[in-house]
This record gives C-alpha cells, structure tokens and sequence, in this order.
C-alpha cells in the first residue's frame, strides 16, 4: 500500500494532469468558438453530414474488427512459439507501421497491391483475368488493417507474455488440450486487451484522412475528418467545423463507452514474472497451423515494408541522407520525438499512478471513482479532437501572446505528446496494475517507500513498459505531419515535412528515401522496447 | 520531487528552445507563402538572396501548407497579421481573398505583367502562371486523349489520378475547367468521367506520386511539368496531353496588406517581383511560367512544351460565388454509383 502522503501526491498529481489534458483540448475549441461568432452564417448539419458519418462508422467498425480477427491468431502463434526464428525481429517489424507517415505507407501498399502491384502481376501470371482493385472500402480497409493490427497483436503480446508461468504450467499438468488453453487462458487475459486495442483502432480508422482519400477512390468515400478539414480550411467555416467535430467525438465516445461495456473480467496475476515456456501445441497441426499464420502476417506486414525499403535503395539515399537540410531534419524530428515521449509518459504516469490510488482503495467515494473514470476516458478521447481544430485554435491563442512562430516547437510537443498518450496509456496502466499487485503488499510490509522503492522495486518491473511505451510516443511523434503543417515556418522542417515536402516538389525519389529512413529510426526505437527481452535466456 | 525536477527540465529545455534570438538591427520585410516556395528546391532562398542584395532589409518567408492555408492565416488574423505581402494566393481563391479586406490596391506599375488572358488587377500581382493539363507516361500511353471530351468519353480502363477540389487547388482548377467547357452539362461529364478515375486525392503530391511510381497513367498536373522531368531528370518520357478545347490556367499572385509596416520596402518587392531577377528564378524552381520578361531564353525543355491555343479563366466573381454548390454538385455526380 502507498503511505498516506503518496496517495496524496498521487491524487494530487492526476488531477494536474487531468486539468492540463482538458486544458489543452477545450481552449482551443472555446478559442475557435469565440473567433466563429464573428461569422454569423453558418450552415448546420444536412443529409450530406449524416451519409458521411455513415461512412465514416462503416468503414472504422470494419476496419476494427477485421484488425482483431486478425491480430488473434497472429498473437497466439507468436505466444506459442516462442522459439519461432526470428520471432523478436517480427515483433520488432510490428512497430514499423507506427511511425510511417500514412502516405509513404500508402504508396509502399500500392506497390504490392495497386493495380501495377505485385499481388495484381502474380494474379495475372497464374491466368486471372479480373485484378484485385484496392481503391473503394476495400483499399481502406486493407490499409487500416496493415497500420493497424501490428498495434492490437502488441498490446495483445504485452498481457499474455504478463500471465504467470503457473497458468502453462497448470495448464500442461491438467492435460489441457489447445481449446481448453484457450478457453480458460488466453481468452480471458485477450479479452484484457482487446477493449482497449479496439477502442484506440475505432478512434485511429473514425479520424482517418489521407488513406480515405488516396485508397477511398472518390468522394463517396469521405470521413468526417475530412469535411472538417474542408469547413475549417476551404470554406471557412469555423461553427461548422466545430459542429462536426463535436459530432464525431459524441458518436465515437458512445461506441466507445459500448465497447467499454465488453466483460473485461479482471483477474489480478500473481506471479514470479518469469519468462513463459509452454508446454502446449507441439502437436505437428498446431506447428503448422501456428507457422502458416506467422508467415501470413509476416508477409502481409514485410511486403509493403520491402517495397519501401525497395524504394529507398534504389533512389539517391546516400545523397540525401548526408545533405544539410536532412541532417537538420533528423535532429529536429529527434529533438521533438524524444521531448514529448518524455512529457507522454510523464503525463500517463502520473495519470496511471491516480487511478491506481483510487483503484486500491478499499470503497472509494463517487467522486474518486468519476474522476478516475474520467481520467481514463479522456485520456483516449484526446485523439477524437481533429489535430486542424486543435492547431487552428492553439493559433488563435497564442496570437494573443506573442508571435506564433516562437511557440510552434513547444506547441507541436504538447501536442504530439497528447496523441501518444491513449497508446501509451495502454501499455502502462496494465503494467502498473499488475505490478501494484504483485508487490504493493510486499513493499509496504517492508516498509520501502519513495525513490528507493521506485529503485529497488518498481523500475526493475516497470522498465520495460516504460521503454516500450516511451518508443511508442517518439514513433508515433517522429511520423507525425499534422502539427507541425499548422505552424510550419521557414526554419522548422521535420522529416515528414522534408518527405512531403519533397513529394510537393516532384522529388519523390527523395521522398522513397526519407520513408526508408523513418522506418529504420522506428526498427531502431523498438530495439529500445524489446532489448530486454532479448537478454533473457 | 523526482517528477518536479523533470517538470522543470522539460521547462528548460522548451523555453530554450523557443527562444529564437532575433536580430533587429535591419529592417524586416515579411512574406506569407506556401511552403514548396520556400523549400530548398522552390524560388524561395534564391528570391531572398536576389532582394536582400537591392534592398538592405532581411526578408522572412512564413510558409504554410499551400495557398489555401494561407488565405486561412491570413483570415485567422485579420488586421493584426504581421504579413507585409501574402505571395503565392491564385485565381480562384481571388475573389474571397479580396472581399476580406485585408488587401491594399498594390499601386506598383504592372505593366510588364504579361500573363495569357489578360490578367489585370489593381491589387494583385501575377508573378506566374502554368496551364492546366493531363500528364500521360508515354511508355504506357500511346494514344492520350485530344481533348477534354476525349478523356471524359475515351476509355475506362485507361485510368487517371485527379485532386479533391475541397483540399486542394489543382482539384478545383479541373472543376473549373470542365464547368468552363461542359456548362450545365458538368454533371454528366463528371459522372461519365467518374469511371476512368483511378482515385481523387487530397492534393497534388499523392496524385503525381502515385503517377510517377507507375500506378496511374494518366494524372492531372500542369503544362510545365514535363520541363522538370526533362530538366531535372534528363528524361522526355512524361508529357502533356494538349487539350483541343483550351486549356484552364492558374495564375499565382501576390499582394499588399493593408496593415503592413514596410509598405514602400513591399511595393519594392512587388515590383522586384515583375523583374527579370525574380522572373529568372520562376521557372527552373517553381516548374510555372514566367508572368513577365526574363533575362535569358528560358531552358529548351520549356519550348517543347505544350502551347495551349485557347485559354479558359472564369471571373472571379462567378467562381467566388458558385464554388461551394459546384463543389457539391461534384459531389453527388461523383458519388453516385
């Protein structure tokens, strides 16, 4: 248990954080709104809102269940074959996806699957006629399942490798046959998981933009987002477009409060924490089964990858990687990465350690709990809020203060750091949940408390989640376009500013390049997540 | 406590980073423009180069995404922009640029403007303009479409990339093109049309790429990119469909603001912005026509160009007026099923 003052902290803590969560999303929306009411007309929501909302739930509903169905059995097979060669570089490769800019991902995902694609030409050689189309729902939903169920098998990986050795072990000396495993272990510890991952994919798929427009293949496939963007942007429509983001968060949060509802039944693991060796599935179809779906997913994840790795050998990468203006590009994308998956994790710590208080609390009051609830759902909602609503509100604040300019790195920070924190949310809160379990009552009978607890105790558990969500937040930050297209100067280039940059200025070898580069760095900063893992025997 | 000390560093560490030390001692002219201007390969560098040499002033670009962020920022805000001159707004977004009132009569001689269609205004200055047109593979494409109606009725399966003209202006400029050409018949075309498009994206950068990685055929650009491919990168191999109708143009302006505080250090640059120094620079950066008279011919690559024979230009006005229910009109022809 945490002594009296920790709790206090902690509380203390969650409730900065929560005001600062809030105030970072809500000033710039009241910001907007009051600039909006200086332009009387506006027109409200019609037929047109409405099919695009259709839309919109359509393909994200879609795009979430087929990225779980899909993670299911690529998490399981990996879980079961932790002797699978290779297996750390395939988890590794997962993170890739992550920290692509979405269009490089696009065009590598053309490349194996457009009509000049690798799949079409393969389809042809064995004598069909019909090629695969990836422009309509289906491109879309193909892309979103390549960005998307790396993400969920993650999350998913992260709570079984949690589960105590004694479940297999249990499990191997009842005899359990794979259903039974399932049945009574897997499931339950994925059921964890998958509230959570679904709820992230819904929101990341609901606010897709770029992959609706390149893949959709023509406006009949529009988001919201992108009506947003065009009220904001083409027609200048402030009240709109905070009408339909107001929308699309409102309709987003009550399918995510359904899925909230999903029986994630909750059983604390107590265990050494030791690494899983299984017992179970060394019967040949189980071996064949579990090879084909890794290879599957290996495929489906690499090919895309490769092309773009293709793409980026081929074109001038030693030119660009050693010219100025990319090393400048390299630094100031670090520099921002790092800084604000520092302040995310920060952020979800502090965040995380409150709800634990109020978790361990014996009957805590009404109030606690709302503000634990509402700690968590804002937590995630934050990436409902269209990054051009927050950029065009952050502008109008900071106007007022000085010039913009001078603000746009700390600003893309905070808001990079915002982005990352429902994922990072997501690898920490379990972690610390089960660890609190595990050790809370130990520690406290010993008596260790404040920095040499965190020394002794919580940093040699917790140090790996830490590592992994912090490399997270700087993939996620390091592909991120959005922010830093809002307040773009001519000093501040980032790498995927330099990569769209290029593209705009018919250099898109330039562009293969810079796609090859963000997706080593991601390679890299997963090395950083799983390097432990790699120590163990 | 260990969290407070991160806190603060973290404090540090931003304030350090935003604190850009500005040298004041020379006055300061500042441009508002898109960022493919100021980027290392577009006019933007060699531009303050040339003028900073004339005018013993620093120029500051502030870029933004493309001519409509800019338009944005500059509604965003209002009177108080910093903006001396907004460079890079074009011909459809004109109109609305105007009626904000943001912009002063330039009060330059322009008359060295020469821009096809005769372009005159006495707020904004053309600096250059390009012609719409279908850019085809010729390794793929032996018989591109003639003209309009040819790419509208021509062959399904001979696909295209086009814009989105709710993101992007190259998107609107065919709007504009096919409502100049078809009139009330534009739906129709569109929904005709619809079936050879390979897919509509949200700006210029993803069409051309999808078209230079070989996906598409045929993509919607400019008469001038062709020069960048056989300048750049020595290869005729990209070319422009030359459209029997007559081609639509963008012309891209710049302007003064009313509330800017180096006028006369502006006016200068708007005129330096019609001399040779300037229009030199234009098209082997900005892959556009020069809007006035350079030093030397332009590179060879340029007179094997495509010289449309008709221009189309709808006013302003009408385009200001009518862009959102053409837009939707859009839409629901390219919707349709």
């Amino acid at each position: 248990m945490l002594t009296q003052a920790e709790a206090r902290r902690a509380l203390a803590g969650g409730i900065v954080a929560l005001t600062l969560v809030i105030a970072i999303t809500a000033l710039p929306v009241l910001a907007l709104l009051a600039f909006a009411s200086r332009f009387p007309e506006n027109s409200g929501f019609d037929a047109y809102t409405f099919s695009l909302l259709r839309f919109t739930l359509l393909q994200a509903v879609l795009s979430t269940l087929l990225s779980i169905l899909i993670a299911i059995p690529v998490t399981l097979a990996l879980c079961r074959r932790p002797h699978f060669p290779g297996r750390l570089w395939i988890i590794r490769l997962m993170a890739v996806p992550m920290g692509l800019p979405v269009l490089a991902g696009a065009l590598g995902l053309i490349t194996v699957f457009g009509r000049q694609g690798i799949v079409n030409q393969a389809l042809l050689a064995l004598g069909l006629e019909q090629p695969l189309s990836i422009y309509g729902l289906t491109g879309i939903l193909i892309a979103h399942v390549f960005f998307n169920f790396p993400l969920a098998c993650r999350l998913m990986i992260a709570v079984l490798e949690g589960l105590p050795q004694e479940y297999w072990r249990l499990g191997a000396s009842l005899g359990m046959r794979s259903w039974s495993i399932f049945r009574f272990i897997e499931l339950p510890a994925l059921l964890r998981a998958i509230p959570g991952a679904a709820g992230l994919i819904f929101m990341l798929c609901a606010t897709s933009f770029t992959l609706v427009l390149v893949l959709g293949g023509g406006p009949a496939a529009t988001t919201l987002e992108v009506a947003i963007y065009q009220s904001l942007r083409l027609d200048f429509d402030p009240a709109r477009a905070i009408a339909m983001a107001l929308l699309q968060i409102l309709v987003t949060a009550c399918i995510l409060a359904l899925l909230s509802r999903l029986p994630a039944n909750d059983p604390m693991n107590m265990g050494e924490g030791r690494r899983i060796s299984r017992m179970d599935g060394q019967s040949w179809p189980a071996r064949i089964w579990d090879t084909g779906v890794i290879m599957c997913a290996c495929l489906f994840l690499s090919l895309p990858l490769l092309a773009i790795a293709w793409a980026g050998l081929r074109s001038n990468f030693l030119e660009i990687v050693t010219s100025a203006i990319f090393l400048q590009a390299l630094s100031t994308s670090l520099a921002i990465a790092m800084l604000s998956a520092f302040a995310c994790v920060l952020l979800a710590l502090v965040i995380a350690f409150a709800r634990q208080v109020v978790a361990e609390r014996r009957a805590p009051p009404r109030s606690a709990r709302i503000f634990s609830a509402s700690l968590g759902s804002l937590s995630s909602l934050v990436l409902l809020v269209p990054p051009v609503v927050l950029g065009t509100g952050w502008f109008l604040i900071l106007r007022e203060i000085g010039e913009v300019s001078r603000f746009s790195i700390p600003i893309i920070i905070v808001i990079n750091m915002l982005m990352a924190l429902p994922f990072v949310m997501r690898v920490l809160q379990p972690a610390l949940q089960s660890h609190r379990a595990r050790t809370a009552r130990l520690v406290a009978s010993l008596g260790i408390t404040g920095f040499s607890r965190w020394r002794i105790v919580d940093w040699r558990v917790l140090g790996q989640p830490l590592a992994m969500a912090f490399s997270f937040a700087m993939a996620l930050s390091l592909g991120d376009l959005g922010a830093v297209a809002m307040f773009g100067s001519q000093d501040l280039v980032t790498l995927p500013w330099l990569l769209y940059s290029s593209l705009g200025s018919y250099r898109s070898h330039d562009a293969d390049s810079l796609a090859l580069i963000l997706g080593l760095i991601c390679l890299g900063l997963t090395l950083i997540g799983t390097a432990e893992r790699e120590m163990r025997p | 406590m260990r969290k407070m000390n991160v806190f603060s560093l973290i404090a540090t560490a931003t304030v350090l980073l935003a604190a850009t030390v500005h040298a004041e001692d020379k006055k300061t002219l500042t441009i508002y423009t898109y960022e493919s201007f100021v980027s290392k390969w577009g006019p933007g560098p060699k531009v303050k180069a040339a003028f900073e040499k004339t005018c013993d002033c620093t120029v500051k670009f502030v870029a933004v995404a493309d001519g409509v962020a800019l338009l944005t920022r500059l509604k965003l805000e209002g009177a108080s922009s910093p903006a001396d001159i907004a460079l890079g707004l074009d011909t459809s977004l004109f109109k609305e640029a105007k009626d904000t009132g943001l912009f002063a009569p330039h009060g330059i001689d322009a008359a060295g403007a020469k821009v096809p269609g005769d372009f005159k205004d006495d707020v904004f200055v053309p600096y250059d303009y390009g012609h719409f047109a279908v850019i085809y593979d010729t390794q793929t494409v032996k018989n591109p479409p003639k003209s309009l109606k040819d790419l509208v009725d021509g062959d399904p399966s001979q696909k295209i990339a086009i814009q989105d003209p709710r993101t992007s202006t190259p998107g609107l400029g065919l709007l504009l093109w096919v409502k100049a050409v078809y009139g009330d018949k534009a739906p129709e075309a569109w929904a005709k049309l619809k079936n050879r498009v390979l897919t509509v994206t949200p700006g210029w950068s993803e069409a051309y790429g999808l078209f230079t990685k070989g996906e598409v055929p045929l993509v919607f650009s400019y008469v001038t990119s062709p020069a960048y491919h056989m300048v750049e990168e020595k290869t005729d191999r990209y070319q422009a469909a030359s459209f029997e109708e007559g081609h639509y143009i963008q012309v891209e302006v710049s302007g003064l603001l009313k509330g800017a505080k180096e006028k006369d250090l502006a006016q200068r640059f708007l005129s330096f912005t019609l001399s040779p120094a300037f229009q030199d620079i234009i098209p082997t950066t900005n892959w556009m026509m020069p809007a006035a008279a350079t030093s030397q011919a332009l590179p060879d690559a340029f007179s094997k160009l495509v010289k449309p024979q008709k221009t189309f230009l709808l006013s302003p006005e009408e385009v200001a007026q009518n862009r959102q229910a053409w837009v939707r009109e859009w839409l629901t022809a390219m919707s349709i099923k």
